[in-house]
């Protein structure tokens, strides 16, 4: 069996930067495992731009922001890309790889999980009606059309704020379909401000808040859906009932960790993130197994997947060379108004900059984090579930801290 | 009147007056928010992405984007002027694919580096 100090799976944003961190920390032997036949993951097929503002202080493409990450890797010729293989089974630091060669294990001191997210399909959420042709998920519409040339419909409705579905709008419209509108669930957008601006304003595509698509008809293509309006309890409001014609469906309503893989070798997954519960190194509830990027929790941009990557890379390098240090572990606990905080747990003997997201929209608010040893209140104006928020908490602030730290949003 | 920037993720919102030819911006939390306020009151702009047909082994696709904004409501004339746009393998990233499009200024470059 091929051995490796390091294995990562995914060759996304996330695992590029993992390869990146780790080398840089001294872990130079490295096999970083693909599905696909290139690196970039989802960036790929994401042509538009607004990528890597913080990292390459440029606004890029997606395949442009991959290109430029991988410059730094090109050179590094202990670091292995095996493209076209896809990971079947993770156990006890061995890794089986499906690959154009046929089944082959490998086995390393660390594996970083990095294997993305994935689409919440119709499935889901419960749409009823007919079984036709023509309902797809925004992201698989997306590459259909920037990878095929292909565009899956030509009157398009769609399904959920969020920010891929908010794209596909403009991109169809602009490859010649004709976009009716965009419905969202909630009183409030799940995409970024920017993209309901410039995807959907600038075409005068309406989008209809606190609306939901109830049912889809349809003999062997879509020929219309229903469209329903709900109330502050998210129920229908009788008689709100709209027939729309259309022959396409997109559905943009939310991303979740892929996490078949880590489940099926005995990693605890937390029930809000749908990814691996981690410490402040990245590292799952199975030593030497870490996550990073989407596979660990759904991110909004590029440059924080990047920085969350090279961070999960230096940890697993200090694992394997035995420089992390031991120090309890104290859990973040949320309390009203948050979602989840990443890490789920951490050591008090370094800065650390954690990652949340509230579950409902606030105003003025304050987070407040607290605990026995901290007491401390962050002003935030507007703040949305769909943005990820960050707060730095110093060592300096942290070492006074007894048992768990609690956070809440008081509005 | 309200506008929301679109220059970075952060989407600042915008409160924007005109004072005779000057325009008074609040709510940009970099000076970016101020010319893009100018702009869009005056002529908005976008930067546009599509692809255009590849000869290649391994992909059909070439994403390309302008170098420069264009005129937002120029978007469907540049995708109309690259309809018969076909490129060949190997292609470097940052390519000019169309030179100039349609005199705007701008040129049409790839976004991704093919090489066969
Ligand atoms: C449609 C969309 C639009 C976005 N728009 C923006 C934007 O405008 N600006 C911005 O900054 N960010 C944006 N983002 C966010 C950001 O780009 C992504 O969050 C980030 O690229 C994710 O990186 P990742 O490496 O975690 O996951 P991915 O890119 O999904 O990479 C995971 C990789 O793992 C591979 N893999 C999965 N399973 C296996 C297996 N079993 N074996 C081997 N390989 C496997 C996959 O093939 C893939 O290459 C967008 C995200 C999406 C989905
Ligand atoms: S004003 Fe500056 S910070 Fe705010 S959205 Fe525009 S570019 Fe971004």
């Amino acid at each position: 069996m091929d051995r490796y100090d390091l294995i990562i799976i995914g060759a996304g944003s996330a695992g590029m930067a993992a390869a990146r961190g780790a080398y840089e920390a001294g872990i130079k032997d490295i096999l970083v495992i693909e599905r696909e036949k290139e690196y970039g993951g989802i960036l790929q097929q994401c042509i538009h731009n607004g990528f890597g503002l913080h990292t390459f202080n440029e606004e890029l493409s997606g395949p442009a922001y991959a290109e430029r990450y991988y410059e730094y890797l090109k050179d590094k010729d202990s670091i292995c890309f095996l493209y076209e293989s896809s990971v079947l089974k993770i156990e006890n630091h061995i890794v089986t790889v499906l690959s154009p060669q046929g089944e082959i294990e490998y086995e390393a001191k660390a594996v970083i999980f990095a294997a993305g997210c994935r689409e919440r399909p119709a499935g889901a959420i419960g749409l009823k009606g007919d079984r036709c042709e023509g309902i797809y998920t925004a992201g698989t519409a997306q590459k259909y059309l920037n990878k095929s040339g292909y565009l899956v419909g030509k009157k398009v409705f769609i399904l959920g704020s969020g920010d891929i579905g908010l794209i596909m709008a403009r991109r169809m419209t602009l490859e010649g379909a004709k976009v009716i509108g965009v419905a969202e669930l909630q009183p409030y957008s799940n995409g970024l401000a920017r993209n309901i601006k410039q995807c959907l304003e600038d075409f005068n595509i309406p989008l209809y808040l606190s609306h939901t698509v109830e049912a889809v008809k349809g003999t062997s293509r879509l020929e219309k859906i229903i469209l329903v309006e709900v109330d502050e309890k998210l129920q229908k409001i009788p008689g709100s009932e709209q027939e729309i014609p259309c022959d396409c469906l997109l559905l943009s309503v939310g991303l979740i960790p892929d996490n078949t893989l880590l489940e099926a070798c005995g990693v605890r997954i937390d029930p809000k993130t749908k990814g691996p519960i981690v410490d402040d190194t990245y590292m799952t509830s199975i030593e030497g197994i870490f996550a990073c990027g989407n596979a660990l929790h759904v991110h909004d941009l590029v440059d924080y997947v990047s920085i969350e990557g090279e961070k999960a890379g230096r940890a697993a390098a200090a694992y394997i060379l035995n420089e992390t240090e031991d120090a309890p572990l104290h859990l973040n606990k949320t309390v009203d108004g948050i979602s989840y905080v990443i890490p789920q747990s951490f050591r008090t003997n370094d800065d650390h900059e954690f990652m949340f997201r509230v579950n409902r929209v606030f105003k003025d608010s304050y987070i407040h984090i607290y605990g026995n040893g901290i007491d401390k209140k962050i002003k935030k104006t507007g703040i949305v579930p769909s943005e990820m928020q960050k707060v730095k908490l110093k060592k300096e602030e942290l070492q006074e801290l007894k048992g768990d730290l609690f956070w809440e949003v008081l509005s | 009147m309200k506008l929301v920037c679109i220059n970075c993720p952060r989407g600042c919102h915008l409160i924007v007056e005109k004072e005779g030819d000057q325009i008074r911006v609040e709510g940009n939390a970099c000076p970016r928010g101020v010319t893009y306020a100018t702009n869009e009151m005056t002529n908005p702009l976008r930067t546009l992405t599509t692809t255009v047909p590849i000869l290649s082994e391994d992909y059909r696709r070439l994403p390309v984007i302008t170098s420069k904004p264009i005129p937002r409501d120029l978007q469907f004339e540049i995708i109309k002027a690259l309809k018969d746009t076909k490129v060949k393998a190997p292609i470097h990233y940052g390519d000019v694919i169309v030179p100039d499009v349609l005199g705007l200024d701008s040129d049409i470059i790839a976004s991704k580096t093919i090489l066969k």
